[in-house]
């Protein structure tokens, strides 16, 4: 059997969403994965192996039966369409297609649309929302950065390429000697193998985020502050400022360590802050380091469609927005929704177990590739194809960048991609609701 | 089939294409298109009774920021725009949020009302346009097209220096051709890569930092290239130094610079070589902030004695709105004065952009003279075939408010109950306390339908109701026998927000200001030939530009027409 | 004035939007309509008379109208919300954006409220008996424009971000708050009888802070400015002596932070 080669396909795997990856395929299996990282080629390699859902599953009493597709978005309609307040979660392992069905799904059953955006960089839109974004697409940087900043974030574990990909290793147009051209450096509670990549480490203190930027804005206005914040001297503090004043072009990365400690979208909000004033000095840009390689399109999507980017409430017909309140572990933590459909993702493995106690106690849909602890407490469990693998489609990059996914295997059989699964349920759902079915125009 | 046949009787016809003043007529529609009313039989038609009302063709917006990167993460930062304006889920029709960045469904059902039914998309950097498309796609209702950002390119940059337009022109060819877009889009020329450090540029003579060409240098070789290759649409523009005092100068030199330059489509009828976008908003004279005015009576003298360029008014309303451009650094300006949440994206090799939640109020001296400018250029410039509406949606104020525009356009006494809310210092820095002009219904239909699909170029389908015309058509509630526009202005804004009927493409799509359906959409996009030889050598040049400085492959930079709902390539064949 | 009870029947899982329950749209109607006025339950409709008793009388104006709500309403949402005028009582411990948009009237709370309480009030007057939740006269997300007037008084302890970007009125808050008090706030005064949560003032630009309790830290972004025996602040005045701080230098800001000094000894510089 000949082997085919398949290039610049998009790994489905994290936000960096690097396109130059080739797949050589033998027999519709993908025996070998170039260029991805270690994480990107897991990815791809996992899908032929391992625990792939095939077939329709339906659990009554405990105990699990095979069912037919048809039988299976039956009783998955009728549970969502019973439901009074239904959860539709996950999202951002899918592309842009089946997210936009999602969305008339969640229009048509009044129900609580939430990607995983809310456990991630929710706050970064938060905080987005009160001060803005000042941002660029990754080549910005890699072509002009000449001092690059990691705070709460390793990108040489969550991100393998983004380093070599985007912003430290790259020759860029105004950066011909690659890393020679730059300074790198990594502000954490922990020094992370990024960190030991770095020209810099500033070790903040665990919980204390916020009262450094608070500190090193306030310094760059040429106020004094205090002789120690947050675990760093102020020498250090005023030495990382005069850095950050005096590069051409200036780009701080953020993840999980800034939205998920203490004080969340207020410490990126302080963060976006401090580059908005750095503006006044030199060019200087912000972005997050986005974990699933499509929550910037669900985030996206979900904007284009309902006006807000995560957590959107239909019950009232119109979507309305406030995290804090529709957000996915809002309505779970406070008991609130009746039903839930999961979508490519796995909330009992991440979300807190007082959320996991909820979903656990209300009829549950997942739709996904493999077996998971969610998939586990699911009353109907639907087999889909793979999206960047077995389905083309959209994904958005960290930076907003959209992409076409390609098709490199196809699926197995009984695999459908997402959004042909979702509008089947759509359809299902709009006959009982006695509503006519929305048209989802999108590619 | 009976359905796709629909009679219209006894409207006041309002059809400045074909020269149709107020004429009481019938108009018929079959299969999608006007038909001569004698081939339609009434027993088997819809007939719409249009006794006493006005028969428009279906507005054609020139310039709107509708889809896209910037308009969605405009959405994205305002949830409190959001909320402001909610229509739930129901009869068929998806639901609605938004003021100033509607969601794509209320963005497709509000135009709709307003009696619009063709809605380009003012800017889209290529790198995301895909992102465009998608939004597009899933826009009800309207006819689309987008204008490809190319002039702080690098490509292009460095072709235009080295002087080389046949390559600049294969290559923006090729763009279009990928990208699937209408036409070529400058904003800031020069400007938005220097933004790349922070800097910006400040006259058309200034130089770009490394690529070392001017502002000049690049608008004429845009306009060259665009006439190469024989496109529909001008060269669209939106000049240097927006907003800032004294801009009418820079944009005096913009409007010198396509002097004498060829005027060649290679479809459509056009008579224009440049199109200066949102005009009001480099309309203005002054030294500063203290001492800005407008300058809009001299923008329109210039228009009045050059017949080549045209311009849309991007005309204040008075709104708390959200600001959005491709032009970095200007939002950047923005919110260091009025200090709220600033977005800005800038895009490798590309372009920039940003974006600024501002309120215009008429009790700010610079809103309420920013007003006049946008008026003064609308009611001085004397050929209205030169002038097009728009607020530069949402920069000026939302599309919602068209028809306040129109009122006051038609009634001195609107424009004077305005003036008396605005800062009482307006009429020293402006003249339009004293202009008298009224616009016609006739007036009023060219600048808000017909002057649009002349300058796109599509006047051919769009924009008119004679036969063989796409059957969009808008009937308002108005009755010009009876009622004197100058004198019930309210009613015609009433009349013009929610259209009595709006019909796409043969489908009734509003009825009685409601919206009752979709109808098939298109987007069009300029599919040239040019000269393939040169194309080649040009792409392989690219790859070289892909593999070093991009951070997509090549390959998967283009946009396969799959991404469009209704692809309607505008085949043109150059060389 | 007319009195006007709603008394709770109990209360469903998935919680209620009951927005109807203020004067300004139960005036003038007879029990009767009240009871047939429609609520919501998560995507449902349902009669407002499903889960209250509807008693007493109506009032023809808001102004004239006390409306007491009994019993559960632990998942009632919104009930005062938008309220322009009147009085309500509520014997209970409603769940989120009580009262929230309010712009007059009066709502007395005997019972603890959820989140989002008083948002962007513009007028009127909160009492609450027991402790609030986060975000109380707060700004709805990405509003710069949060509380601009009326009064919110808070007998026990409330949560995060209270008074976010507000920019006038007053809030009280007896016992202690949660992280981010006033965090963007540009005018108006919050005062803090118990423990001040950490990071108050965050990002404020101008406005005051008084405290009475005790403050572990304040932000490195605020500077010690003075001791002074007592404040004055839009024509109240609060005794001292206090220890005040300026700041977010952060954003160049001038709004004030004064600590009881007795309490904050720790924070006077040596
Ligand atoms: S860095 Fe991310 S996108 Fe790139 S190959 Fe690795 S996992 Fe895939
Ligand atoms: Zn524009």
């Amino acid at each position: 059997m000949p082997e085919r080669v398949v290039s610049d396909v998009v790994c489905p795997f994290c936000g960096c969403l690097c396109d130059d990856i080739e797949v050589v395929v033998r027999e519709n299996r993908i025996v070998e994965v170039r260029e991805a990282c270690a994480l990107g080629t897991a990815k791809f390699m996992s899908l032929s192996v391992g625990e792939r859902i095939t077939k329709p599953l339906l659990r009554v009493d405990g105990s699990v039966r095979q069912v037919s597709l048809e039988e299976a978005l039956k009783e998955a309609a009728k549970m969502l369409a019973d439901a009074e307040r239904p959860l539709l979660y996950g999202w951002s392992s899918t592309e842009c297609g089946a997210q936009a069905v999602g969305v008339a799904l969640a229009e048509v059953l009044g129900g609580v649309l939430d990607n995983t955006s809310s456990v991630c960089h929710g706050p970064t839109v938060l905080a987005t929302q009160d001060v803005g974004c000042p941002s660029c697409t990754l080549g910005q940087v890699k072509n002009r950065a000449d001092l690059i900043i990691y705070w709460g974030c390793n990108p040489m574990q969550a991100h393998p390429r983004h380093m070599s990909r985007y912003t430290t290793f790259p020759r860029g147009f105004f950066r011909e000697r690659g890393v020679k051209d730059k300074k790198i450096v990594v502000i954490d509670v922990r020094h992370t193998e990024t960190a030991r990549l770095a020209d810099r480490f500033i070790q903040v203190e665990l919980g204390k985020d916020y009262e450094l930027l608070a500190a090193m804005r306030a310094a760059l206005k040429e106020y004094e502050i205090p002789e120690k914040v947050a675990g760093v001297s102020r020498k250090d503090i005023l030495e990382v400022v005069e850095l950050m004043k005096n590069c051409q072009f200036g780009a701080l990365f953020f993840g999980m360590g800034l939205t998920m400690s203490f004080g969340k979208h207020r410490n990126v909000d302080n963060a976006i802050s401090l580059v908005k004033d750095l503006n006044a000095y030199t060019k200087f840009i912000i972005m997050p380091m986005r974990g699933h390689y499509n929550v910037a399109g669900a985030n996206t999507v979900f904007t284009w469609e309902t006006g807000f980017p995560y957590a959107v409430d239909f019950s009232r017909g119109y979507p309305r927005y406030n995290p804090g309140e529709t957000a996915a572990n809002d309505v779970l933590q406070n008991e609130e929704c009746d039903a839930a459909l999961i979508v490519a993702s796995d909330p009992v493995s991440h979300f807190p177990a007082k959320a996991v106690k909820h979903l656990a106690s209300i009829p549950v849909i997942s739709i996904d590739f493999h077996h998971t602890p969610t998939t586990e407490i699911s009353k109907v469990v639907i087999p889909a194809a793979v999206a960047g693998v077995e389905v083309e489609g959209t994904a958005y990059r960290m930076d907003t960048v959209p992409i076409r996914l390609k098709k490199v295997v196809e699926p197995p059989e009984g695999c459908l991609p997402d959004r042909e699964i979702l509008r089947m349920l759509l359809e299902k759902v709009c006959e009982i609701k006695g509503v006519e079915t929305p048209v989802v125009k999108h590619a | 089939m009976t359905k796709h046949m629909i009679l219209i009787k006894n409207g006041f016809v309002y059809d400045p294409i074909n020269k149709i003043d107020g004429e009481k007529m019938d108009i018929a529609i079959k299969e999608g298109k006007i038909v001569d009313p004698k081939k339609v039989k009434e027993k088997e038609a819809k007939v719409i009774d249009a006794r006493g009302k006005v028969v428009m063709p279906g507005g054609v917006d020139i310039h709107s920021h509708v889809a896209g990167p910037k308009v969605n993460a405009g959405r994205l930062f305002r949830p409190e725009d959001g909320r402001r304006q909610v229509r739930p889920f129901g009869q068929g029709l998806r639901a609605e949020t938004g003021f100033s960045v509607p969601n794509v469904f209320a963005t497709g059902y509000r135009y709709a009302q307003l009696g619009y039914t063709t809605v380009m998309e003012a800017a889209t950097p290529p790198l995301k346009t895909r992102h465009t498309h998608e939004e597009m796609s899933d826009t009800p209702i309207l006819d689309q097209g987008a204008y490809l950002i190319l002039d702080n390119n690098w490509v292009i940059m460095e072709y235009l220096k080295a002087g080389e337009y046949e390559k600049c022109a294969a290559f923006v060819a090729w763009m279009l051709r990928s990208m699937k877009c209408f036409g070529i889009k400058s904003v800031n020329p020069g400007g938005d890569e220097n933004w790349g450090w922070g800097k910006n540029i400040s006259s058309v003579r200034d130089r770009v930092i490394y690529f070392d060409i001017s502002p000049a240098e690049i608008i004429q070789g845009l306009i060259r290239v665009n006439e190469m290759l024989g496109l529909p649409h001008s060269f669209h523009i939106h000049c240097n130094n927006l907003g800032l005092p004294g801009s009418y100068t820079t944009t005096l030199e913009t409007f010198g610079l396509s002097d004498g330059m060829p005027i060649s489509p290679k479809v459509g009828e056009r008579s224009q070589n440049l199109h200066v976008a949102h005009i009001q908003f480099y309309s203005y004279g002054g030294e500063d902030w203290k001492t800005f005015e407008s300058k809009g009576d001299e923008v329109a003298k210039y228009l009045n004695n050059h017949s080549n360029i045209t311009v849309c008014l991007g005309q204040v309303t008075f709104d708390e709105t959200t600001t959005m451009t491709a032009d970095g650094p200007f939002e950047y300006l923005l919110q260091s004065i009025n200090k709220l949440k600033w977005i800005n994206r800038d895009v490798e090799l590309e372009t920039s952009s940003g974006i600024v939640p501002y309120i215009y109020r008429p009790r700010s001296l610079v809103n309420a003279v920013q007003w006049a400018a946008g008026l003064e250029v609308a009611l001085l410039t004397k050929n209205p075939w030169q002038i097009m509406m728009s607020t530069d949606h949402p920069n000026a104020g939302p599309f919602t408010r068209y028809p306040r525009v129109v009122k006051w356009l038609v009634s001195k006494k609107a424009r004077e109950e305005t003036i008396a809310k605005c800062h009482e210092t307006l009429p020293n820095r402006s003249s339009i306390a004293s202009i008298d002009r009224e616009y016609t219904l006739y007036e009023v239909a060219v600048v808000t339908r017909a002057s649009a699909a002349e300058a796109l170029g599509i006047s051919g389908f769009k924009g008119h109701l004679g036969v063989g015309a796409d059957a969009d058509v808008a009937i308002y509630d108005f009755n010009p026998e009876k009622q004197d526009p100058s004198r019930e202005p309210e009613a015609l804004e009433k009349a013009l927000s929610r259209a009595l009927y709006t019909i796409k493409r043969g489908h009734i799509v509003v009825e009685n200001g409601e919206v009752v359906g979709d109808a098939p959409k298109r987007v069009f996009w300029a599919d040239i030939c040019f000269d393939e030889e040169l194309e080649k050598q040009v792409l392989d040049e690219l790859h070289e530009t892909f593999a070093k400085y991009y951070t997509v492959s090549m390959s998967n930079y283009p946009i396969s027409e799959e991404y469009l709902v209704g692809s309607t390539p505008i085949k043109i064949t150059s060389k | 004035m007319k009195e006007l009870y709603l008394i709770s029947k109990g209360q469903p899982k998935v919680p209620l939007e009951a927005e109807v329950i203020k004067p300004d749209s139960l005036a003038g109607l007879s029990t009767e309509e009240i009871a047939n006025l429609i609520i919501y339950r998560g995507n449902r409709r349902v009669r407002l008379g499903e889960y209250f008793e509807v008693k007493g009388e109506s009032a023809d104006n808001p102004e004239e109208l006390r409306i007491i709500v009994e019993g559960d309403v632990s998942r009632t949402k919104y009930i005062g919300a938008e309220m322009s005028a009147g009085e309500l009582i509520v014997n209970g411990s409603p769940y989120m954006y009580l009262g929230a948009w309010m712009s007059g009237g009066k709502i007395v709370v005997n019972g603890n409220v959820g989140d989002f309480a008083a948002l962007e009030m513009s007028g009127g007057e909160l009492v609450i008996n027991g402790n609030a939740g986060n975000y109380l006269g707060a700004a709805y997300r990405g509003n710069w424009r949060g509380m601009s007037d009326g009064l919110i008084v808070v007998k026990g302890n409330a949560g995060a971000e209270i008074g976010s970007w507000m920019m006038g009125g007053k809030i009280v808050v007896e016992g202690s708050t949660g992280p981010f008090t006033g965090v963007h706030m540009s005018d108006g005064i919050i005062v803090v009888y118990g423990g001040l949560g950490p990071r108050a003032g965050a990002q404020m630009t101008w406005g005051s802070i008084v405290v009475y309790g005790y403050a572990p830290e304040l932000l490195p972004s605020f500077s010690f400015n003075e001791v002074i025996p007592a404040v004055e602040i839009e024509e109240e005045r609060f005794e001292g002596p206090f220890i005040e701080y300026v700041g977010d230098l952060a954003e160049e800001g001038e709004g004030s932070i004064y600590l009881l000094e007795e309490k904050n000894k720790h924070l006077k510089p040596q």
